[in-house]
């Protein structure tokens, strides 16, 4: 090429680089956007933007403050208080027959470095607080006075592996670790378990292991378990064979510990439970990241046999998203719209159907969900607990907000609330990962004494 | 050889001749030049790989190329700052202003390839980078791999 004509083309060149440029700072300025009102994303028809791409998705962490003398805020004729501190990362909780309180606490495996971008998302996590040890063990609470203090604590279960669900069945205690359910013997009032475990089935676990929570419930009938298995990526990134019997609901028979797919494409469901009046299975999940402060909301769902919930081809029904190739319009031809969407970025990782008679009477016929909260979103969204009501065995009314006070006025974080349970007086408890501590919500007058565990 | 050298330093009016012009020319920075040219260009070729096969293996090979390019074309801006100051060079200014905006550009690809899924390269990252490589071998590179010339007047 000859050298000479460069002088000339010397302007025009600069020229079309300031237009990149321009563009460019253009693309950037865009990627500003914050969430509206997250109002108009709760209930069953959320609405929906457009997906927005960015060069930088908006993270806004919130760092982590103790709680100190404080408590969350709960409105009138509730009251807070902690059941017990000084936990590692509690993430779920599960109340026992006779009261007794176990706490799962638990931590997700080392993330893999694929793309320069992971090893910027291991930061945020760890200034968001969320990088602590993997405790692996079930901590056991057990209140003998009935005072709402438990006086007993022991170590439950030890040397688990990222451990989640936990479900009773008879005198048969399975655990979900992030791969495998364990079945151990349980004799009631055991305060330790030192039987080892028998493995009932795999459950697809690592090398990647993105979404590691495995959450469990046992039909009322006892014969089989429901798992829920979270996909293994945002949005199928880390390729489709990744994602194999993932971001699924199984159902494993509980005999044989054989299972079949209950239904798919539901990205991350965290939380599984009976409905009580129809006996209809329900799960919330964690919905996609990184196209947009309003999108995709979470969700609280019936699940229908067979059913296939969106991810990663579509959400919310038959919208596409651009991110996935190739595409299944096969599969997107049949996509159901979820019941009921809890707002974006919420994050719902608990999740209990209110069944108890203690509490106030308009909790009583609903569900009450943790949102844990996240960093995909400017203002934050979730880090509160929420209670949606049911008429008929169907969500009827707008979520209200139940325990709140895990943010503060300048967006620190004091806790965020993870795993829900309601304990056998009919409190809510709250699993607090930030604050490593369980909270426990009961009524605020003629709060009936609960009863001495046994 | 020779004749493309003279050519590059034929910028200047009172430039060396010959094989005196190539000893006098040579610059710390023109080492690492090719760096990420070679870089940029591979992350084009692994682009190309990814939107035919849509194998994730691809979109991360992109996305480390594009990271490495960006950390060599640093050390290129440092190295050059010296050339600049200590020998007796000034900047070729179509070659350095081409040069810089490849690697503003990769930036933002390598912001673009961080994206999840398939949009992280088809069709914005893609494009991108085969901008970025356009530019590189249109405006930015010459044999000498310089981005600078001896400065006017300086000793020969």
């Amino acid at each position: 090429m000859s050298r000479v004509p460069q002088f000339v083309q010397g302007a025009r060149i600069s020229r079309i680089a300031a237009a990149l440029l321009l563009t460019v700072s253009g693309l950037a300025l865009a990627s500003c956007g914050n969430g509206g009102d997250p109002r108009k994303q709760i209930g069953a028809n959320p609405v929906l933007p457009a997906v927005q791409q960015y060069l930088i998705p908006p993270i806004r962490i919130a760092r982590p403050l103790p709680w100190g003398n404080d408590t969350p805020k709960v409105p009138q004729g509730l009251q807070v208080h902690a059941l017990a501190t000084g936990f590692q990362h509690p993430r779920s909780l599960y109340v026992l027959p006779n009261g007794d309180v176990l706490v799962v606490e638990s931590n997700g495996p080392k993330a893999p470095v694929f793309r320069p971008k992971d090893i910027i998302t291991g930061w945020v996590q760890w200034f968001a607080g969320a990088k602590a040890k993997d405790a692996n063990r079930i901590t056991l609470l057990r209140d003998t006075h009935g005072g709402g203090i438990p006086d007993t604590r022991t170590v439950f279960l030890d040397h688990l592996n990222s451990p989640f669900g936990v479900a009773l069945v008879g005198h048969s205690l399975y655990v979900a670790d992030t791969d495998a359910i364990i079945r151990y013997p349980y004799e009631d009032g055991e305060t330790s378990i030192s039987a080892p475990g028998v493995k009932l089935t795999d459950l697809p676990g690592g090398p990647i292991d993105h979404h590691w929570t495995k959450s469990l419930v046992a039909s009322p009938d006892g014969t089989k378990l429901y798992v829920g298995v979270g996909s293994n990526s945002n949005i199928a990134e880390n390729g489709m064979e990744a994602e194999r019997e993932r971001a699924a609901i199984w159902e494993v028979d509980i005999k044989t510990g054989a299972h079949r797919i209950y239904a798919s494409g539901t990205r991350n469901p965290t939380g599984l439970q009976f409905e009580p009046e129809t006996g209809k299975l329900w799960a919330i999940a964690n919905e996609r990241d990184e196209i947009g402060p309003d999108l995709v909301p979470d969700y609280l769902t019936s699940v229908q046999d067979g059913g296939f919930y969106g991810w990663p081809y579509s959400y919310y029904g038959k919208h596409l998203d651009p991110r996935v190739q190739p595409q299944r319009p096969d599969l997107v031809a049949k996509a159901i719209v979820p019941d009921y969407a809890l707002s974006s970025h919420v994050a719902p990782l608990g999740f209990a159907m209110y069944t108890g008679t203690s509490l106030p009477a308009s909790y009583r016929g609903g569900a009450f969900v943790g949102e844990h909260g996240s960093w995909d979103r400017t203002p934050l969204n979730g880090y509160k607990v929420v209670f949606v009501p049911f008429t008929n065995g169907k969500p009827s009314g707008t979520a209200q907000d139940v325990v709140t006070g895990f943010l503060d006025a300048d967006n620190r974080t004091h806790g965020r609330p993870v795993g829900l349970a309601v304990d056998r007086s009919g409190a809510l408890l709250i699993a607090d990962d930030v604050g490593n501590t369980v909270w426990r919500v009961s009524s605020a007058s003629g709060t009936p004494t609960p009863r001495p565990a046994s | 050889m020779n004749h493309i050298a003279a050519a590059e330093t034929g910028f200047q009016p009172d430039a060396g001749t010959g094989s005196t012009a190539i000893t006098r020319t040579r610059t710390i920075h023109q080492m690492l030049v090719p760096f990420p040219v070679a870089y940029f260009t591979a992350a084009l070729v692994t682009d190309l790989a990814y939107w035919r096969t849509d194998e994730v293996m691809w979109e991360r090979f992109s996305v480390w190329l594009i990271a490495g390019g960006l950390v060599m074309a640093a050390l290129v801006a440092l190295v050059a700052i010296v050339d600049l100051a200590f020998a007796k060079q000034k900047p070729v200014w179509i070659r350095a202003f081409g040069y810089v905006l490849a690697v503003l550009l990769s930036l933002v690809n390598v912001l673009v390839h961080s994206r999840d899924g398939y949009t992280a390269v088809v069709p914005t990252g893609l494009t991108l980078s085969a901008i970025v490589v356009a530019i590189l071998f249109l405006v930015a590179t010459s044999a000498t791999w310089t981005l600078t010339s001896r400065r006017h007047g300086a000793r020969k």
